[in-house]
């Protein structure tokens, strides 16, 4: 109480006189109040304008009292900040217009600008920039002088040419300042600024028109950095798919079907993992991913071998079969999926590093797909030295250019055959484990990644990893660049068309072994 | 294309600065030869001397990166696809016996007979006596008057390379291409087939490749060795044989 | 069909075939309309329509076994033919309607009248005349397949490789006519058909006949077949399957043999999905979708691949074994019964049921020949051809 009586003053002063306006539902008093409320310096003032904006400043035409009620349902008296129990029925809401609610944003601006948390310093900077009211020019200005931080002091600078911009008595020097700085901004926002501004002295629009044209060119270099940067996102994407069927079919010459169903499998592991330390232990949600990806390897991997042994070694040289059989163990494995967890979407979450973005120029640029990026490339990496340096990659390499050859100088060619399967598909599983964090874990998961992953590995050139990477991020950036021409979904067609032209060029894709050996 | 109305050669076969690499491997290198009308001419050489790759880029399997390959010494080869070529007539037999399996030995002469081969041609076909005769003319002529209504992947090994060769009887091509007609042949089948060979180049002209030298003595023609795809010595199986860069490489000492 | 190649054609089986067709599709609509509801001779409505979609399915699996079965392609978009079909057929029963649409607009189907078409886009012109859309049935898949097979035969796609792209064919296709801009009606697709050349499609009388139309459409389509695998065509297509390029050494285009079987196949799938449309009273995109023209080729598969009759049975069996398990509490586990027949059917029964009928009866007739030859000393008999 005593606190409460120290902060608010008993007696009826300008603040005071200020809150009742509110009280009078007319909207220039309210205006008044804004204002008056704004410049008052009261502790208050924050939470009175904000609840004004939200609609949750009630006021009593009666007693002309006002009441600021919270999100919580609970409300305390405007004017002394005192809680009350219950606003009387005949207070209501204090009613904006459009430019009651430019003021209000004002206000807030200005308020927030000098608050000690950074963040909201830079975004009170940001609103006022799109607002860019007049009225806020001062305390932007009274801001700048106190700023230390320099993304906010350039924030502010920003705010205050938008403020400057508009104003119709700012001098000719002042606007060209301005007209710079904003072109040093130069993304969407000051584009839509300088655009709208109106009718401005000969010299100001030439300055404008100039910068105009600057942003329009650096903003088009930006979104094809972005469509760039989309297409490696979906190249990633694809690799990962397609680096386990690279090995199956690139490598054994098998065509499994239900590869996308090892993905699945991967995706299904994580949920499991997350699932059991949701429920036990539940500090290791950020490491979630990481004992999936071992888990999910072995997992799909030991589905694979099992595969491979039971169904796929009876029908080596016979690959239009192999192709039916696997199909039909990818329903067989979509079922199974179904009757286990249900038909619909499982909910996998997001550690902490993998959520939120950071804006890099022009673009935003979001922590799950930059990882899945890195980890598509580190696989790679991996799997390219295990082929080239280890026992098991050199067994590998030998049986597939010269089976009989390799089982002639003792190397167990069915081991291998299995463990090389195995590999292919617990490579499926580790993708199935990235790509639970930007797609729905459902049963039909692998669906959606089969077609598209043999497009890659036929487009890239059967046997040749480096091609299927080629491939990945060719279709990927093509895909995206497409998009904004054709929509998403012609721009697919188009590219399934493209690839379809493209095997009747070079029927064994880009990065084709040539010679006699092939037609074996 | 530009036709020629004068032979650039008498060959029936001319090849001239042929060369082929695969992935910067060097299959044929520099290779020139020629097949005179009617010669019957051995090829023997060490395993990826390029004879097969030879054969491929004869009868258009493989294109040449450069060189000439003239048949009849107008028309050039390698513009042309495999069918074309079998159509102008050069037939092949593979090294490892190729026929149809899965059907009699009958229609397996049937389809190599050089009859209209168009799509129309063989729906509407129905079958002449002049076909019939020639059928059983081959049949005879390689002694599988008995197995005619056998399935072809039923007989023996010996037998299928019979038939390959039969098939190319009926196709009869002007030049026939031989890989190793006698591997895996028993004493009495290679002789038998040095015959039935020496029989067919009375009426066409005949490429061999083989490793069997006696079966290449038995022939008794002009030999030609290959080497790391270019030729390394042509003459009579004497004289090559006693060539001392083909006894190093290929005959041993 | 020139008269030597029909008696060229019919062999016993394929005459016995050809004969218990018949009497089905004469039997059984005069048992639908003739005797009296409920007797126990009488087939109920439901079960003609059922039975005349498995008779169009027994055309579609006979167009996959003429190419896959003979010539070695396995087209995994064979439903795409089959749905271009349908569709040039919906858009035909679509223009019947008329002014009996919701929206009572006389020339815009109901969902072009949705979705604000000013008119009718150009390529529905003309399918309000029947003989129009049949032309278009056999002409769209036919071009289609002409235009693909031309690309792929030609620059020698084979195997797996042409697997796959024609699964992304039909895939492309599948995302197409999902979309509304395309006009055909989006993810709805063509339905709620009145008429049928004047006739109600509902009626019972108009399934009888669409049933006995399906039942020739069936015996065209093998004779067709037969006429083409008894020819020397249908030799020159096996040495084509056993060894592609051996066939090439001996002067054969195998690219124009492709062509023409894969075309003409395309042509009898298209044929089995406009005589599906109207019985099922729906087409829409799902058709397109790979994983119905993979079971297509598993029907053909169970059947007997290389042998029509068991194309055609394989269709009936696999389709009627679908609708008895997913009616009933068995549906969960239809699926994994599906899977389990890719399976089996690839492990253990390669030949499938009627190929696996003929071998038996082959080597036993085999032995009684090797038997009696013994016996007499004589020669052994010739063996069928197939």
């Amino acid at each position: 109480m005593f606190l409460i009586a120290f902060a608010v003053p008993a007696f009826a002063g300008p603040f005071e006189d200020a809150v009742a306006k509110f009280a009078n539902d007319d909207f220039s008093d309210t205006d008044e109040a804004i204002g008056a409320v704004a410049s008052s310096g009261n502790k208050l003032a924050f939470p009175i304008i904000s609840a004004l904006q939200d609609g949750r400043l009630m006021a009593d035409p009666d007693s002309k009292k006002v009441y600021v009620t919270g999100s919580d349902g609970k409300s305390i008296d405007a004017a002394t900040g005192e809680p009350v129990a219950s606003v009387p029925d005949s207070a209501s809401a204090v009613r904006l217009n459009n430019r009651l609610r430019r003021s209000v944003d004002a206000a807030l601006g200005s308020l927030t600008l000098q608050s000690p948390d950074l963040a909201t310093r830079l975004q009170a900077a940001q609103s006022v920039f799109k607002s860019h009211e007049e009225s806020a020019l001062e305390p932007v200005d009274a801001a700048l002088a106190k700023e230390t931080s320099k993304s906010v002091k350039v924030a502010l600078g920003e705010a205050r040419a938008a403020i400057l911009l508009f104003k119709p008595d700012a001098t000719e020097v002042e606007k060209l300042e301005a007209v710079a700085t904003i072109r040093a901004r130069g993304d969407q926002e000051a584009l839509a600024l300088l655009t709208g501004m109106g009718d401005q002295p000969a010299l100001v629009a030439k300055a404008a028109a100039s910068a105009i044209g600057s942003i329009q060119s650096s903003l088009a270099v930006w979104s094809t950095v972005q469509n760039a940067w989309y297409g490696l996102s979906l190249g990633s994407v694809l690799l990962l798919a397609a680096i386990g069927l690279a090995i199956t079919f690139g490598v054994m010459g098998v065509i499994n079907m239900a590869h996308g169903e090892m993905v699945m499998i991967g995706a299904y592991t994580t949920f499991v993992v997350q699932e059991v330390i949701r429920t036990r232990y539940p500090g290791l949600f950020d490491y979630s991913l990481l004992i999936a990806v071992p888990l999910a390897f072995l997992v799909a991997g030991a589905i694979g071998v099992v595969i491979e042994r039971g169904i796929i070694r009876f029908l080596y040289g016979r690959p239009l079969e192999t192709l039916l059989a696997t199909w039909g163990l990818s329903l067989v494995l979509q079922q199974e999926v179904r009757t286990m967890f249900g038909p619909t979407n499982r909910e996998v979450g997001n550690p902490s590093w993998m959520s939120g973005a950071f804006e890099l120029g022009q673009i935003t640029i979001t922590y799950n797909r930059l990882w899945i990026l890195c980890f598509t490339l580190a696989v790679f990496a991996i799997l390219l030295a295990m082929l080239r340096y280890t026992a098991l990659g050199l067994e590998m390499r030998a049986v597939t250019q010269n089976r009989r050859m390799a089982a002639s100088m003792g190397i167990a060619t069915s081991r291998v055959d299995a463990l090389t399967f195995g590999l292919g598909s617990g490579i499926a599983g580790i993708a199935g484990v990235a790509l639970s964090q930007i797609d729905n874990v459902s049963p039909n998961l692998g669906q959606s990644y089969i077609i598209d992953s043999f497009m890659v590995v036929v487009f890239g050139g059967v046997g040749n990893l480096w091609g299927t990477l080629v491939g990945a991020f060719t279709l990927g950036i093509a895909n995206k660049f497409l998009e904004p021409v054709a929509g998403a979904v012609l721009g697919k067609i188009a590219i399934l068309v493209l690839i379809i032209l493209f095997i009747q060029k070079r029927p064994r894709g880009l990065f084709a072994l040539k010679g006699r050996a092939v037609e074996a | 294309m530009n036709v020629m109305d004068t032979r650039a050669t008498s060959a029936m076969l001319y090849l001239d600065g042929v060369h082929v690499s695969f992935d910067g491997f060097r299959a044929i290198n520099n290779l020139s030869l020629a097949l005179e009308p009617g010669e019957m001419r051995a090829i023997i050489g060490p395993n990826g001397a390029g004879k097969t790759t030879m054969m491929d880029i004869i009868t258009g399997k493989t294109k040449p990166d450069v060189g000439v390959v003239l048949f009849d010494g107008v028309t050039d080869l390698t513009r042309l696809d495999e069918t074309r070529i079998a159509e102008l007539g050069i037939g092949r037999k593979f090294q490892k016996p190729t026929v149809f399996e899965s059907q009699t030995v009958q229609d397996n002469l049937l389809l190599a007979l050089n009859v209209d081969h168009s799509v129309r041609g063989t729906l509407f076909w129905r079958g002449s006596k002049a076909e019939s005769e020639r059928i059983d003319k081959v049949l005879e002529t390689i002694r599988l008057t008995e197995a005619r209504n056998r399935l072809a992947g039923s007989l023996s090994h010996g037998q299928k390379q019979w038939l390959e060769i039969g098939m190319l009887l009926a196709q009869d091509p002007k030049l026939l291409l031989v890989d190793e007609p006698v591997a895996g042949m028993t004493d009495v089948e290679t002789h038998l087939t040095a015959e039935l060979l020496k029989e067919i180049n009375k009426t066409h002209t005949v490429m061999v490749v083989e490793h069997d030298m006696t079966f290449v003595r038995e022939l008794g023609v002009k030999v030609t060795c290959l080497h790391e795809g270019t030729v390394l010595a042509e003459g009579s199986i004497d004289q090559v044989s006693s060539n001392e860069r083909v006894i190093e490489v290929y005959l041993g000492r | 069909m020139t008269p030597h190649m029909l008696t060229r054609s019919l062999d016993r089986g394929a005459t016995m075939f050809l004969a218990i067709v018949a009497a089905c599709g004469i039997l059984i609509p005069l048992s639908n309309l003739l005797l009296p509801a409920g007797s126990f001779f009488q087939v109920p409505t439901y079960l003609v329509a059922l039975w005349g979609k498995y008779v169009c399915y027994a055309i579609l699996a006979l167009s996959i076994d003429l190419i896959w079965g003979y010539c070695g392609i396995l087209s995994l978009g064979h439903g795409a033919f089959f749905a271009l079909g349908g569709y040039a057929m919906g858009m035909y029963l679509m223009r019947q309607i008329g002014t009996r649409g919701v929206y009572g607009n006389p020339i815009l189907p109901d969902f072009m009248v949705f979705l604000n078409y000013p008119k009718l886009p150009w390529y529905w012109h003309g399918f309000d005349m029947f003989w129009f859309a049949a032309l278009m049935v056999l002409l769209v898949p036919g071009l289609l397949a002409f235009c693909f097979g031309w690309l792929a035969f030609r620059s020698r796609v084979t195997g797996v490789y042409l697997s796959i792209i024609t699964q992304a064919m039909t895939y492309a296709l599948l995302l197409a006519f999902f979309r509304n801009d395309f006009g055909f009606g989006g993810n709805n697709g063509l339905t709620d058909f009145k008429d049928i050349l004047g006739f109600n499609v509902q009626a019972e009388g108009t399934r009888a006949a669409l049933f006995m139309l399906s039942c020739l459409g069936l015996i065209v389509s093998f004779l067709i077949c037969r006429a083409v695998v008894s020819s020397k065509l249908g030799k020159v297509l096996i040495a084509i399957r056993d060894a592609e390029s051996r066939s090439r050494f001996f002067g054969y285009r195998v690219e124009s043999y492709k062509l023409f079987v894969f075309t003409l196949s395309a042509c009898m799938a298209g044929v089995a999905g406009a005589l599906y449309v109207p019985q099922v009273g729906i087409i829409n995109p799902s058709e397109f979708a790979p994983g119905n023209s993979i079971e297509a080729v598993i029907w053909v598969a169970v059947g007997g691949r290389g042998t029509l009759v068991g194309a055609a049975l394989g269709a009936v069996v696999v389709n009627y074994a679908k609708t008895f398990f997913t009616s009933g509490v068995l549906a969960p586990y239809w699926l994994f019964m599906l899977g389990a027949l890719f399976i089996l059917v690839t492990l253990l029964l390669p030949k499938g049921i009627v190929g696996t009928f003929n071998a038996w009866r082959e080597s036993s007739s085999e032995k009684r020949a090797a038997a009696s030859a013994a016996a007499e000393g004589g020669i052994t008999e010739p063996n069928m051809a197939e």
